[in-house]
């Protein structure tokens, strides 16, 4: 089965700010965080890759979201990775009015690390309790 | 419409259920007996072990995880391993990744049989569940006798395995292996000839093929529906690509083809443990184990086909002797949020069983409540709904003539 990657780099163009191989099954690509509805349409509808998740991750610089897809005919995982230079009220687009299974996952990073996901159709706690206090996100490297 | 919404009935199904990673607490919005509408909650039991992995070894890591899940207790740690190896780049011997096989698949023929005796146990069929409680017991004596734990191997470590097979124990497994087949033929034909559980399950609050892709959904549940998706295969990884067998599925994604393609898929686990022993005779023993000392700095990705369905694990390492980020994804993650459209193809009677056929754990389903929302008076309690689901199967079976 022919590798999907390049196929993957040709489609998203220019949109592609760095490309980071691993190795053969593992690609990281980095895209602006205003193209993340684009190169979603293109990994999920266009590719027909399955979303698997997406890892929030906070940095000293603001934060970084990675939305893992998976082409499973190749079994290789690429991973778009978004920075958001922005520490207090990290913002961007929700993937849910896309793909279904998003939902969650976007709930979750929202709750744990105060990233705002614009339109998404539910958002809500996922996992937290009710009682627990507003703004404060337990994955954010200032919680102990 | 005001009158409408009062006269709506909301069954709590939850919330707490200890066994599982993810407890959940579904909401059935029910019409008489149609289900309307399912809301679902989870979080009840968040330990935050993504946090809690951050302040742990890389070593230590393999066993935090694998108290996520009793019931698949070793998936999570074969991802783990699996990530912190691609992340170091790591290659382990041939007979580390054929005992780590043959666990991972002993853990699918136990799951599978404890899914499949509940599943009997809702829709009536108590005979079905005595019969897979005491086909499993072999198998967790098996799994006792090669790791020393009944649940919770702790098996897995970066770069081996904590204990080795050793080739003298072999026959002992195969035996086991030789009196389990016997058992799954009765549970094929019991499911496959019957007309009763056809007409109970075939048909019912199916997942389409289109549904299931959109959900993400993975394992025997995205396989039921024709997604011919198996990180065993796609993805090999320890001894799946070194040994002969097959990816099961089906096309309806109805509750049948959800309990056929996990019947179907214990033939292959024999197959494929049978496989790994034939190797494990060829390798030479005690080489089970590299003895990684050091994690680079890094990223990993590593998954691996549970029970379940796709478990995913992301490590980040910045050089030091702990991860700076773990991100663990479970498969009932993505399983679970399909209810919201499958049991809305059904009756109440079909809840039970419909939830059950996602492979959650099975005591959130056992604590289910009717509740009236106008009096807040409870009419149904748990025991009530899987007694709902058993008469359903006892009026089919009259209505077919067939006598108990």
């Amino acid at each position: 089965m022919e590798s999907i990657i390049e196929k993957a780099r040709e489609k998203l163009g220019n949109k592609v700010k760095n490309y980071f191989k691993k190795n053969e099954k593992r690609h990281y690509l980095e895209i602006n965080p205003h193209d993340i509805i684009e190169c979603t349409k293109i990994m999920f509808n266009g590719l027909e890759s399955r979303f698997i998740t997406a890892t929030g991750v906070h940095l000293r610089t603001g934060f970084e979201i990675m939305y893992h897809f998976s082409y499973d005919k190749t079994g290789e995982v690429i991973t778009l990775r978004v920075y958001l230079n922005e520490k207090d009220k990290p913002e961007i687009d929700s993937i849910t009015p896309l793909i279904r299974g998003a939902e969650w996952i976007e709930r979750e990073i929202w709750e744990m690390l105060g990233i705002n996901f614009k339109n998404h159709p539910n958002m809500k706690r996922l996992l937290l309790a009710e009682d627990w206090p507003e703004g404060k996100y337990p994955l954010r490297q200032t919680e102990k | 419409m005001e009158e409408e919404k009062k006269k709506q009935t909301v069954i709590p199904i939850g919330p707490y259920h200890p066994l599982q990673e993810e407890p959940e607490f579904f909401k059935l919005f029910v019409n008489g007996e149609k289900v309307e509408k399912l809301d679902i909650e989870i979080g009840y039991n968040h330990r935050g072990i993504e946090k809690i992995s951050e302040s742990k070894h890389f070593d230590q890591v393999a066993f935090t995880v694998e108290r996520i899940c009793g019931i698949c207790s070793t998936s999570h740690p074969f991802a783990y391993v699996n990530a912190v190896e691609d992340l170091a780049g790591i290659e382990v011997t041939d007979r580390t990744k054929y005992i780590r096989s043959i666990v991972g698949e002993l853990e699918r023929l136990h799951s599978h049989l404890l899914w499949l005796g509940l599943a009997g146990h809702f829709i009536g069929y108590n005979t079905v569940w005595m019969w897979v409680w005491k086909a499993r017991e072999p198998l967790l004596d098996v799994m006792e006798y090669i790791t020393g734990n009944r649940q919770h191997y702790s098996m897995f470590k970066i770069g081996g395995v904590r204990l080795d097979i050793l080739n003298e124990d072999i026959p002992r497994m195969e035996k086991m292996l030789d009196g389990l087949l016997p058992y799954i033929d009765l549970f094929k034909g019991a499911v496959m000839d019957d007309p009763v559980i056809q007409a109970r399950a075939k048909g019912i609050c199916p997942l389409t093929k289109k549904e299931a892709i959109d959900f993400c959904a993975v394992g025997p549940l995205a396989r039921a529906s024709g997604v011919d998706i198996d990180i065993r295969r796609d993805n090999p990884y320890a001894a799946y690509g070194m040994v002969d067998w097959k990816v099961i599925t089906a096309v309806n994604g109805d509750i049948f083809d959800k309990i056929v393609v996990r019947v179907l898929e214990m033939y292959e686990s024999v197959k494929i443990i049978r496989g790994c022993l034939n190797g494990l005779k060829k390798e030479p023993e005690g080489n089970f184990d590299l003895k990684i000392k050091n994690i680079p700095a890094g990223e990993g990705i590593g998954r691996h086909e549970a029970p379940r369905g796709e478990v995913f694990h992301f490590v980040r390492s910045d050089g030091s002797n702990r991860p700076v980020r773990h991100k663990i994804r479970a498969p009932s993650y993505v399983n679970v949020p399909t209810n919201e459209i499958t049991a809305i193809k059904g009756t109440i009677s079909d809840a039970a069983i419909t939830l059950g056929a996602v492979d959650p754990c099975y005591c959130c389903t056992e604590r289910c409540v009717v509740i009236d929302k106008n009096t807040n008076k409870k009419i149904l309690g748990g025991s009530d709904l899987i007694k709902l689901s058993q008469e359903k199967t006892r009026e089919l079976k009259k209505k077919m003539g067939i006598t108990e």
